[in-house]
């Protein structure tokens, strides 16, 4: 079912944590509102199903204005961040509880449990009580009881915030393969822009109870409408250079740095003050156009090392290279930039 | 507790210590059941006399039985009233977004600080007036009502302590309010009902004063009123039988406490295992 935020505005007192928020998930669509601590995405989910009442605007779920509704009448699953499993029934007893509620008879309920714990993986748990569960375990019995309803909106607050790193490889998997197979549409909030990346059809980037920029993960990675979404995307992140353009190219004389400006913007006009976004992997040695430092920090990551390019006037640029690399912390280097790739911003931050 | 190699010499000194307690309640035992010629410290014949309160009205007063049946029900009505009402009250001071809640909130500590002594002679006047006066409810809603303070209070901690989210999912799951209260919430704060419950039963069991002051007649009489009858019978003091009506009124505490002894160290612990 598509949902739909319409100036959705919500406030504590007379704090504003979301104002006029327009947003459309699509039917059978997962999107990610990603975004710092405290900027409102917890906030949104709670008012998409209905514990927080909306201070402004409206909530659509398909045609249905679900505004005024309660939680009860509206058929969202939710999986909270902390689980919230009930302690003191067991893993079939929570997993059939919306089922119960409904007054299902038993042997229905029982049923719908087998079906759905098969599908999350932990048929052999259900005698457990959730104290005797690990976090993935405890994580798959919140997911079963989400969707023992078949609802038509999954509604995800940070998922895998809590489990660890192995197990959030697996479980982003898991949870977009049930998504999918189910057809639901679902909302994930997440800090974690490589969750929201590797999961999602679409990622809205919130800052300060705003969405800044709404679309799939690759063009938000290659096309990030400004400094605040490229600082966010990538990891490692992306590093910055202020300066200006100067005859089809970008110059930042303390910084020691004169690079080629991408094709499509060497007409920008001369003097206008510019930023560019390097991101680590645009670093191409075959290129030769090249920024010139010294090494002042290398991070083994296995595969590849992470360098720290430290330029004349300390700002860094971050470049990843093969293992096999030479370069000694200390050495003073010139590595090639790929300029075509390379992101300009005006002195606003807002994408060139 | 396992290593009870460490902790004997510990159990020792403790023991040592315990012995003038012990003697004292041995003698209390003894002395129920004996007779002593009078200047001498050992007790010398073996009776059943002191315990004849349990098959013949003492001096006119009013049948154990009755009174152990006030008692009971006292103990056992303002429980459950404290219960229902501490439980309900509390839930809603921890969670629901009403008017007045730090009003309240902050009554309820003044209340709870407040001697009850000072409100007697009010409580007995409008007793009087609304015709409870000497009567078992009457005396029943006044310590209820003294308890309701520290009950909500106590009730409001272990509330508080529930994650709220296990709420929020409940009604996400499509559940009502009250069913979350009920199937949800209670069990999660069942270690604190217990809690309550026991204390109120055993405050019920041992008050005195209020019972005293507001319903002496001797068909509402509970045993603590009638235990002070007896010593307060100057004319013919009989201490063996007062010990031996202390013991039989002090026989379901300890019944009690055997009972309710894990689930009571269960919330020492501070565990809502099982
Ligand atoms: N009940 C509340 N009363 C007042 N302010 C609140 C309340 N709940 C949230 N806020 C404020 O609203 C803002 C957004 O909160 P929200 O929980 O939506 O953040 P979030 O994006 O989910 O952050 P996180 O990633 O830390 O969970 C925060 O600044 C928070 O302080
Ligand atoms: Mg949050």
């Amino acid at each position: 079912m598509q949902i739909t935020l319409d100036k959705f505005t919500k406030r504590f007192g007379d704090v504003t944590v979301v104002e006029d928020m327009d947003l459309t998930v699509g039917k059978g669509e997962m999107v990610a509102l990603l975004g710092e601590s405290g900027c409102g995405k917890s906030t949104t989910l709670f008012a998409v199903c209905g514990i927080y009442r909306v201070d402004g605007g409206r909530i659509l779920f398909g045609d249905r204005d679900v505004t005024r509704l309660s939680s009860q009448e509206r058929n969202v699953g939710v999986v909270f961040q902390s689980f919230a499993l009930y302690p003191h029934m067991t893993v079939a007893q929570n997993i059939g509880f919306p089922l119960r509620v409904q007054k299902k008879p038993q042997a229905e309920i029982d049923a719908k449990v087998r079906e759905i714990a098969a599908l999350v993986r932990i048929e052999n748990l259900l005698d457990r009580r959730p104290g005797q569960l690990s976090g993935g375990q405890q994580q798959r019995v919140a997911l079963a009881r989400a969707l023992i309803r078949r609802p038509a909106i999954l509604l995800l607050d940070e998922p895998l915030a809590n489990l660890d790193a192995k197990l959030r490889l697996d479980m982003r998997a898991e949870i977009r393969r049930l998504q999918q197979e189910t057809g639901t549409t679902a909302i994930l909030v997440t800090h974690d822009q490589v969750e929201a990346m590797s999961m999602c059809d679409r990622v809205a980037i919130m800052d300060r109870g705003k969405i800044v920029q709404f679309a799939p993960p690759r063009a938000m990675y290659d096309k990030p409408a400004n400094t605040f979404v490229a600082g966010f995307l990538g990891s490692p992140p992306i590093s910055f250079l202020d300066g200006r353009a100067e005859n089809g190219r970008f110059v930042a004389e303390a910084s020691g740095v004169d690079l080629p400006l991408p094709s499509h913007l060497a007409s920008l006009e001369s003097g206008r003050p510019i930023g560019i976004g390097i991101r680590s992997e645009f670093l191409d040695p075959s290129s030769t156009a090249t920024v010139s430092g010294k090494i002042s920090f290398i991070e083994a990551q296995g595969r590849e090392d992470l360098y720290y390019l430290q330029l004349p006037d300390g700002k860094v640029v971050r470049g990843i290279q093969d293992a096999a690399h030479s370069a000694q912390l200390g050495d003073a280097v010139s590595w090639g930039v790929n300029t075509e790739a390379m992101l300009v911003f005006d002195a606003d931050g807002n994408t060139l | 507790m396992e290593d009870g190699k460490r902790t004997w010499h510990i159990a020792t000194i403790l023991g040592i210590a315990s012995v003038p307690l012990i003697i004292m309640y041995l003698f209390l035992v003894i002395d129920t059941v004996t007779d002593t010629t009078a200047g001498s410290p050992i007790p010398d014949r073996f009776t059943f006399e002191h315990w004849r309160f349990l098959w013949q009205r003492i001096d006119g007063r009013q049948s154990i039985w009755l009174v152990t049946m006030n008692t009971f029900i006292f103990a056992a009505s303002t429980t459950v009233l404290v219960l229902a009402i501490s439980s309900t009250a509390a839930y809603a001071l921890s969670r629901l977004n009403m008017p007045f809640r730090r009003f309240f909130l902050a009554g309820i500590l003044v209340l709870h600080g407040f001697p009850t002594i000072t409100l007697i002679i009010a409580i007995f006047l409008i007793l009087n007036m609304i015709g409870l006066y000497n009567t078992l409810i009457g005396v029943i809603l006044v310590k209820a009502a003294l308890e309701l303070p520290l009950g909500i209070w106590i009730m409001k901690g272990f509330y508080d302590s529930v994650p709220w989210e296990i709420e929020m999912a409940g009604i996400q799951d499509g559940a009502s309010r009250f069913m979350v209260w009920r199937v949800l919430v209670l069990p999660q704060v069942a270690p604190g009902i217990l809690a309550l419950g026991v204390f109120s039963f055993l405050a019920g069991w041992s008050e005195y004063i209020l019972p005293q002051v507001l319903a002496p007649n001797a068909n509402v009489q509970v045993l603590s009123v009638y235990l002070a009858g007896l010593i307060a019978d100057d004319l013919n003091p009989d201490f063996n039988l007062f010990k031996s009506v202390g013991l039989f009124y002090m026989v379901p505490v300890v019944i009690f406490y055997l009972f309710f002894q894990k689930h009571l160290m269960n919330i020492y612990g501070g565990g809502t295992k099982g």
